[in-house]
């Protein structure tokens, strides 16, 4: 069997290193594959990375109505993205709204009410502040870890330890100690 | 044990294995991890070096194995474009060390400015070209092209895709080969292009192709998957992972992995066996073509399209009628895409091109994105280095009408790669054409590589750097000036002042790109709600850190660098430091 999961968000939020991270901890016990976007989008744009693991992966793309499991680092891309989770597919968000420039120049709305549409369409939803936790774990920018640390105590398979070793094996080593606490204060939010 | 690899890194690691000695290459996306991963290895065994350009890092690969090392060159589909004048003669020259030259394409266009099928190179240029589909082959093919390579005396292309490039899958390593420098001996005859040593060689490289196509009837690279059915699918690359996915074990599958020159009985002994033969590749009918040519028939481009990435689902919902099912959220999702970093040092250019109401000739990279609303400051944008000379071909066409009014924009690595000739054209032939240098002292959207101009080398030690000023005045324009693009004024001062000189001239913008690690950024501005009329016109530089309430603008102080570029559009000096 292959599982399907996706990590979306906004270019710069560190979806490549939390991809990594979640790499390392699935290729201890599966053949897996990881599809990311380069270039122009890590500028701000809509970025996804698909991975994918299990005894044999062929394609290394993820499309509507095939996820398992979908890992959002801001809202809004919790809604652009649903559709590629297939049925009894699972969503993690984080609920830090970043306002895309059609938004931002006022030629579109930011939709509310996001999280009541997702479960409303009868998708598990786990809604989490990964903003502040990142933020009490000493940076804005370790969201990334912070939601790793969630998908390590929703995901169980595997071992809190494999989880940490892959965390250091991945991050800088000057902001390890941050994105430990991040990755901590993650597990402690669900 | 095995590594999670890049498809990208996978072939820096096959370099490395290899025993090549010398890389060259110009970043572009989707192939500038190769590089960047074979400079991770020791200078001493394998060197490694970014170029000005495709055709200079080519070059570099010909001479480096005409002198007897194994050499590589990288580059993105359109950088082809670029080396294949070097490439078509190589072909005749063949090599001493191996040479591979790889080719990465981008089908769907995430970071590219067109869609082209780079497998016509290979035929064009007759040499052949293998085609990986996960970062194992990635590594295997790159080993395997250098033994072709010195066996075939030819130079071989590694063609790429995104979805291969991109993708991390295991990888097994093993040590480097230990391959020593060839002898180099003069041999004009080989290594000179003159026409009377050309013609022979031309002779020479059609009965390589003959004999290539011999070696692709039973290479380990081509192989047939059966399981007994009735479907047969011809394909290579990253649409085998598609096809294996759609369809699993109910097709029996023809994988090529030389894809130049394309193998006859091997294709026409598959497709005898089968009632049903599809060819699955992605962009033109490469191997449809050549099926068709050989008298076998497939179904192709009539049940599939030309156009961008396939994917597993669209092979399923051709061959057999099969659709995902799945819940789009119940309202339009605003778009996203992607825009200037907040702190872009080439923003305060374009907001006042765009105020100014100028004719813009744009170029490749992040400032192509000086193309989205609010900004919509560019005319055009064509390919590297099309900025300048487009702009003195749009003044000559107009005879002068735009002189006054219209400028090229164009970074500082691209004026390097190819600006620099075209702004050579407007001094000699005298067109009274602005160009603008955005010198961010980086190459940025492939992700932050030195370049001739910024004084590092790819190790980041210390190298000569391009006096983009003293460049400008030595071909021949004589008004040169740098300015701060940060300050709004002073850009639009001189711009005007520019723009109103009887001569050509070169305006540098020149501040370093706020994501270097090297730019100390200062705290979040904050906008001061009591003095904020909320008349949106700091909304006009099109910031991303910038985002309009019910009251007043607010500041999102997770993206904000402290550029002060929204303070000086402010009126009611309600946005303070």
């Amino acid at each position: 069997m292959v599982r399907s999961i996706m990590l979306v968000g906004v270019g710069g939020q560190g979806t490549l290193l939390a991809s990594r991270i979640l790499g390392n901890v699935l290729q201890s016990r599966f053949d897996v594959k990881i599809s990311e976007v380069h270039g122009m989008s890590q500028r701000g744009g809509s970025v996804v990375t698909y991975i994918r693991y299990g005894d044999k992966v062929f394609s290394p793309v993820i499309e509507k109505g095939q996820a398992d499991m979908i890992i959002s680092f801001e809202l809004l891309e919790a809604a652009r993205w649903m559709s590629y989770l297939k049925a009894g597919g699972e969503l993690i968000t984080n609920t830090q709204r970043i306002s895309p420039m059609p938004v931002i120049t006022g030629a579109a709305k930011y939709p509310d009410g996001i999280e009541d549409k997702i479960r409303a369409a009868g998708i598990k939803l786990t809604a989490v502040d990964a903003l502040s936790a990142a933020e009490k774990a000493g940076s804005a920018k370790a969201v990334n870890v912070v939601l790793m640390g969630v998908m390590s105590k929703l995901h169980d398979g595997f071992d809190k330890e494999l989880w940490e070793k892959a965390v250091e094996a991945c991050v800088p080593a000057k902001v390890l100690d941050i994105n430990r606490r991040a990755f901590e204060l993650g597990r402690e939010m669900v | 044990m095995s590594k999670l690899m890049l498809g990208n890194q996978a072939v820096a690691r096959g370099l490395y294995e290899a025993g090549v000695s010398v890389v060259s290459a110009y970043p572009g996306t989707p192939s500038t991890e190769i590089t960047e991963e074979a400079s991770k290895y020791s200078p001493d065994e394998l060197y490694c070096e970014w170029a000005p350009n495709e055709k200079v890092a080519c070059e570099t690969a010909v001479g480096a194995s005409i002198a007897g090392a194994r050499s590589f060159c990288a580059m993105k589909h359109v950088g082809l474009n670029v080396a294949a004048d070097p490439l078509f003669t190589a072909s005749y020259t063949g090599v001493n060390g191996g040479m591979l030259i790889a080719v990465a394409d981008d089908p769907g266009m995430h970071s590219s400015q067109n869609e082209q099928d780079s497998r016509h190179y290979a035929i064009a240029a007759k040499v052949p070209m293998l085609e990986p589909s996960d970062s194992q082959e990635c590594k295997d093919y790159t080993i395997a092209a250098y033994e072709l390579s010195e066996k075939y005396d030819t130079p071989v292309i590694l063609r790429l895709t995104t979805r291969v490039s991109h993708s991390q899958s295991a990888v097994s390593e093993s040590d480097r080969a230990d391959i020593k420098l060839k002898e180099y001996k003069k041999d004009i005859a080989k290594n000179v292009m003159v026409p009377a040593n050309a013609i022979k060689k031309h002779v020479i490289v059609e009965e390589r192709t003959r004999l290539l196509t011999e070696y692709a009837e039973d290479c380990p690279l081509n192989r047939t998957e059966e399981n007994g059915a009735d479907i047969g699918v011809i394909t290579s690359g990253i649409c085998y992972q598609y096809a294996k996915e759609a369809l699993g074990d109910s097709a029996d599958y023809l994988k090529l992995g030389l894809i130049n020159p394309l193998p006859i009985k091997l294709i026409k002994d598959f497709a005898a066996k089968h009632k049903t033969v599809y060819v699955i590749e992605e962009l033109d009918d490469i191997i449809e073509t050549h099926c068709r040519k050989i008298g076998v028939d497939v179904v192709g481009k009539e049940k599939f399209t030309y156009l961008g990435e396939y994917f597993q689902s669209s092979i399923k919902r051709v061959i057999l009628s099969e659709e995902d099912e799945y819940t789009d959220f119940p309202e339009p999702v605003p778009v996203r895409p992607p825009v200037l970093c907040a702190g872009c040092p080439h923003r305060g250019v374009f907001y006042i091109l765009n105020k100014l109401g100028v004719t813009v000739s744009g170029d490749i990279g992040c400032y192509t994105l000086g193309s989205a609303a609010p900004l919509s400051a560019i005319d055009t944008t064509v390919c590297m280095g099309a900025s300048i000379s487009g702009l003195h071909g749009f003044n000559k066409g107009r005879r002068g009408e735009y002189e006054g009014k219209s400028v090229a924009v164009i970074g500082d690595s691209t004026f390097i790669h190819s600006g620099v000739t075209g702004l050579i054209n407007i001094a000699y032939n005298r067109s009274n054409s602005t160009v603008i240098i955005l010198d961010n002292s980086i190459t940025g959207m492939t992700g932050h590589q030195n370049n001739p101009a910024n004084g590092k080398n790819i190790y980041g030690d210390p190298a000569a750097a391009v006096d983009l000023e003293a460049l400008a005045h030595a071909v021949g324009i004589d008004s040169v000036r740098v300015i701060d693009p940060n300050d709004l004024s002073a850009v639009e001062q001189a711009i005007k002042e520019e723009l109103n000189k009887p001569e050509p001239s070169v305006i540098i913008a020149r501040r370093p790109c706020a994501l270097l690690k090297s730019v100390k950024h200062k705290p979040a501005f904050k906008i001061d709600p009591a003095k904020c009329k909320n008349c949106r016109s700091c909304m006009r530089i099109g910031c991303p850190a910038l985002c309009w309430g019910e009251s007043h603008v607010t500041i999102d102080s997770t993206l904000c660098v402290g550029c002060g570029l929204c303070s000086q559009m402010c009126k009611f000096d309600a946005i303070e430091e």
